[in-house]
């Protein structure tokens, strides 16, 4: 099974796909800036070159073909109204056994039963119909040495998580393999998706957590992590496009050191922005915004000049007199966009309640066990202090209804603790709501740099036809002039170009945007629908045991009944 | 309206002719809220009907107040020393619930139960001042709210080994129910607070249904209003609980509290008899002695001693008759609470299996429809 046994584990199959991820990554050495572009274009052209990753035959399947909603159990029960012990009511078995740092145990297996019993939430695991899986295992954390560095005398230590990956899609060239990663990889691989994959909903990664790491336990601390990592991990094969990305690919299977550009290496680019900035406006260095540059939002250090610009745009925008020649006009996005808006706030809503009556389900059953134990006293009591035949009748009564009591109050907490789990999907939701307003966010500064080109261009060819204009005019070396007007041109023509590109990309996160939006209604509505199910099976079974238990008790004293009418 | 199931009489019961059995009935009914701001009270009706002789006719109806009760309860409490006095609700010490709707009706139905037990009660049903609590009219009537003094040092005790086992069990039963009161009012709250946010669950739900339209809209829809209906079965259920369930608890507490006052007055009767016993001796030594030395003080140390020596017997036998009383009330009391239990207990579960069953009948109705939602998707 999965885990930190490696059996069944060869070499040979993990060499193999080693060579094609190597071919994959960039022949030149990641450290300069000319070699990370090289990359990034690669990467873009890969993804354009394979057939377009949101063909439907990846799109989630609907959830009757979801084979945990068709197995009998639960349907036994309604059709036999007998409580059975079904497993679909049982607490989970839930390990949590925090083990020492350097020997944790494996318990995503159990996390899986869990998932498997009470909820099928899309978005955690793999949902497709056809055969194909990718089912990722965190586990064995272990405190390692920070490489002797020289900016941290003495060095430091950080903790890897064996990463283990079982899958039988051919892409991976490989049926199991394992790599150890730290967490900074998961930042850069988070990172290095949200550049590759603007408009579409990624799942979040899990926080850094500085506070946290400080305060908490260290074990607990990683073992919490450790359980976030894989949830983090499945969600991100679920996600039909993402899965087979190659960052993710790159992620699972090269060992040693991760082969993706470290978002150190990309800040320090924010030298770069301070850099190029005196010269651009010197006009020594290029103002146009470069193609492969164009693909990405200006970020803070690194684009200043850029940033300037489409500042100043979405000013113009917001203020300027003139409609800006692009805009955003898709009706319906606007529509959607005002529903995610209301769902969100609804959700929110809801969830606020679900906490609420959770809590008062699990007081209920707190009080009920206080009570049943006041009455388990007052048993032991008068059982010791009996001198009449009446308190010995009235001892067996009391103890009749404490055990009851007792009984009831246990199934309340069950009852409570899988409410909990169902009514989870409202919370996973909610946090989706953040990922979709950040894809909405990827189309708006795309956006908005198609806009900022556009006036640029405009703005450019308006000054060489000045420039035409005043041919005649101008006394001085006809070459000078000339070349001015061929240097705009070129200007104008690479503007073009980026422009062109900009647009293109734009589109292409609109059509993200468009898809995922339509995955996210689907599969809400499977996800949603189950919870339902979940919570009302849940408790359907839960207070057919309780009633059985205080019928019993009517039956005992239903002598008292009788004496009194 | 008489709750008959808690005034059923302990084990000595007369046999009944069948033709003209005598009977003795009442009832409290009515709170009227009269008076106006600090000085406001709860006037009660209290009806008997009865066919015993020594009472005005087959019905008579009178105006009482609490403080009445109270009167009745201090007068027979001095009358019948040993007897278990049945008990009566507690003055509400908070102001704002003292006019509450179910503050008042589980006032007046605990004050029907009183009057009931008192009348249903072979010995004090006979005592003259129930008689005037139920029939002298208004103006008569004197309240008086006397205090039961207990006895405060204790420097003669009986060493009785089961009435030591005895004490020893009252206090601690009290101790016992007290908790058991507790965690079963807290119980009501809890049913109530589940209700509520039962019913806050449900509009928030529907509001999201509303939001998400189309089937699954429906279903939430549905699931929503379910969660109001259940939220209130849930507040009846804690109503149901409180006044079948809390409440004889609550009563059996006072009950026992009762019976501490008596023992008390047990204690009190217990010193006297000693301290007149002691009195008596010396008096009989002292008059040894006088006559002796033949002196002519003889006369009257005779007659003070008769004297005292008669009230020691009084004392003696006052004391005996309240050991007596209390034997017979205990068995009567613990059977009678058997009785109050059982019934409670049955009641409890009664409501609880009625609560659960209600509450998944409710949710199974949903299943099809949910079924349904996802087979249309």
């Amino acid at each position: 099974m999965m885990g930190s046994d490696n059996e069944g584990f060869e070499e040979a199959h993990l060499y193999a796909s080693k060579e094609e991820m190597e071919n994959l990554v960039i022949d030149n050495p990641l450290n300069d800036s000319n070699s990370y572009s090289n990359y990034r274009s690669a990467l873009s052209s890969a993804i354009s070159d394979t057939s377009h990753p949101l063909a439907p035959s990846i799109l989630v399947t609907p959830a009757d073909s979801d084979p945990i909603l068709s197995p009998p159990p639960y349907r036994d029960h309604l059709y036999h109204n007998s409580p059975t012990e079904s497993s679909y009511f049982e607490p989970p078995p839930f390990g949590d056994n925090v083990g020492d740092v350097n020997g944790v145990e494996n318990h995503s297996l159990n996390l899986d039963n869990f998932g498997r019993f009470s909820r099928s939430a899309s978005w955690s695991t793999s949902s497709s119909t056809d055969s194909e899986y990718v089912k990722i295992t965190v586990s064995n954390p272990l405190k390692e040495q920070e490489a002797s560095n020289s900016i941290v005398p003495g060095g430091g230590t950080y903790v890897t998580y064996l990463i283990t990956t079982r899958t039988n899609v051919p892409e991976f060239g490989g049926v199991e393999f394992s790599v150890r990663r730290r967490f900074r990889d998961v930042v850069t691989l988070s990172d290095r998706l949200a550049e590759s994959y603007r408009g579409l909903f990624i799942p979040p990664r899990p926080d850094k957590s500085v506070v946290e790491s400080q305060v908490m336990h260290k074990q607990e601390f990683v073992e919490l992590r450790r359980v976030a990592l894989e949830k983090y991990l499945r969600r991100l094969a679920a996600h039909p496009v993402i899965k087979r990305s190659d960052e993710l690919k790159v992620f699972l299977q090269v060992q040693g050191k991760l082969p993706l550009a470290t978002t150190t290496d990309v800040a320090s680019r924010m030298l770069d922005g301070a850099v190029k900035l005196p010269k651009q406006l010197l006009g020594e260095s290029s103002v146009v915004v470069a193609p492969h540059e164009v693909v990405q939002p200006a970020k803070g250090g690194r684009d200043l000049l850029r940033l300037f610009k489409e500042l100043k745009q979405s000013v113009a925008n917001d203020w300027g007199g003139s409609r800006p020649l692009v805009v955003e006009e898709d009706k319906e996005f606007i529509e959607r966009k005002e529903k995610i808006n209301d769902l969100e706030q609804q959700l929110s809503n809801v969830s606020k309640q679900a906490e609420s009556l959770v809590k008062a389900q699990q007081d209920m059953g707190d009080t009920m066990a206080e009570l049943g134990l006041a009455f388990i006293k007052l048993t032991k009591f008068e059982n010791e202090e009996a001198v009449f035949n009446s308190q010995k009748a009235r001892a067996h009564d009391m103890k009749g209804f404490a055990t009851a009591a007792v009984k009831a109050s246990r199934f309340y907490r069950e009852l409570n603790a899988q409410t909990v789990e169902h009514l989870d999907t409202i919370h996973e939701y909610l946090g989706l709501m953040l990922v979709v307003h950040s894809a909405f966010s990827d189309r708006s500064s795309a956006l908005l740099t198609v806009q900022t080109l556009l006036s640029e261009l405009s703005s450019l060819e308006s000054r060489a036809e000045k420039l035409e204009a005043t041919s005649s005019k101008v006394f001085g070396p006809g070459k000078s002039r000339n070349r001015k007007i061929e240097d705009l041109k070129e200007t104008i023509r690479a503007t073009e170009d980026a422009k062109n590109i900009a647009i293109r990309e734009y589109q292409r996160i609109k059509e993200n945007n468009r898809s995922e939006l339509e995955r996210l209604d689907k599969e809400r509505e499977a996800d949603l629908l189950n919870m339902l199910k979940g919570f009302v099976h849940n408790q359907v079974g839960y207070m057919e045991k309780i009633a059985n238990v205080w019928t019993k008790v009517v039956e005992e004293t239903s002598y008292y009944a009788k004496e009194n009418s | 309206m008489i709750a008959t199931q808690r005034s059923v009489s302990g084990s000595s019961q007369s046999p009944r002719s069948p033709s003209s059995q005598p009977y003795l009935s009442v009832s409290v009914t009515d709170p009227v809220k009269l008076g106006n701001g600090v000085q406001a009270y709860i006037s009660y009706r209290v009806i008997t009907k009865t066919n015993l002789p020594e009472y005005q006719g087959p019905e008579k109806i009178v105006i009482r107040r609490y403080s009445d009760f109270v009167w009745l309860r201090d007068r027979l409490f001095e009358k019948y020393k040993g007897i278990f006095i049945p008990p009566l609700p507690e003055k509400s010490a908070v102001e704002k619930f003292r006019f509450s709707a179910e503050f008042i009706e589980m006032r007046r139905q605990a004050l029907d139960i009183f009057v009931n037990r008192i009348a249903s009660h072979h010995e004090l049903q006979q005592s003259e001042d129930l008689r005037t609590f139920l029939q002298a009219d208004e103006e008569d009537v004197q309240s008086k709210v006397s205090d039961v003094v207990l006895g405060k040092e204790k420097p003669v005790e009986e060493s009785n080994p089961e009435y030591e086992k005895l004490k020893h069990y009252i206090f601690e039963l009290e101790n016992h129910l007290a908790e058991a009161q507790k965690h079963a009012y807290r119980l009501v709250k809890r049913h109530r607070e589940l209700g509520q946010s039962l019913s806050d669950f449900g509009k928030a739900v529907k509001l999201l249904g509303a939001c998400e339209g189309n089937s699954l809209g429906k279903a939430f829809s549905e699931l929503g209003t379910k969660s109001e209906t259940l939220s209130v079965k849930l507040q009846k259920e804690a109503h149901q609980l409180l006044m079948n369930f809390e409440e004889p608890l609550k009563d059996y507490v006072r009950a026992v509290q009762s019976i501490k006052a008596t023992i008390a007055e047990r204690a009190n009767a217990f010193r006297r008899q000693c301290e007149l016993a002691e009195t008596t001796k010396l008096k009989e030594i002292n008059l040894n002695k006088l006559t002796l030395m033949r002196s002519d003080k003889v006369g009257e140390a005779e007659i003070e001693y008769q004297e005292l020596k008669a009230e020691s017997e009084e004392a003696t036998r006052m004391f005996e008759m309240i050991v007596r009383l209390m034997n017979e009330e205990i068995v009567r009391f613990q059977e009678q609470k058997t009785l109050d239990m059982g019934i409670a207990f049955h009641e409890f579960a009664k409501g609880q299996a009625r609560l659960a069953n209600g509450i998944a009948n409710a949710w199974r109705s949903l299943i099809p429809k949910l079924e349904a939602c996802s087979s249309s998707s």
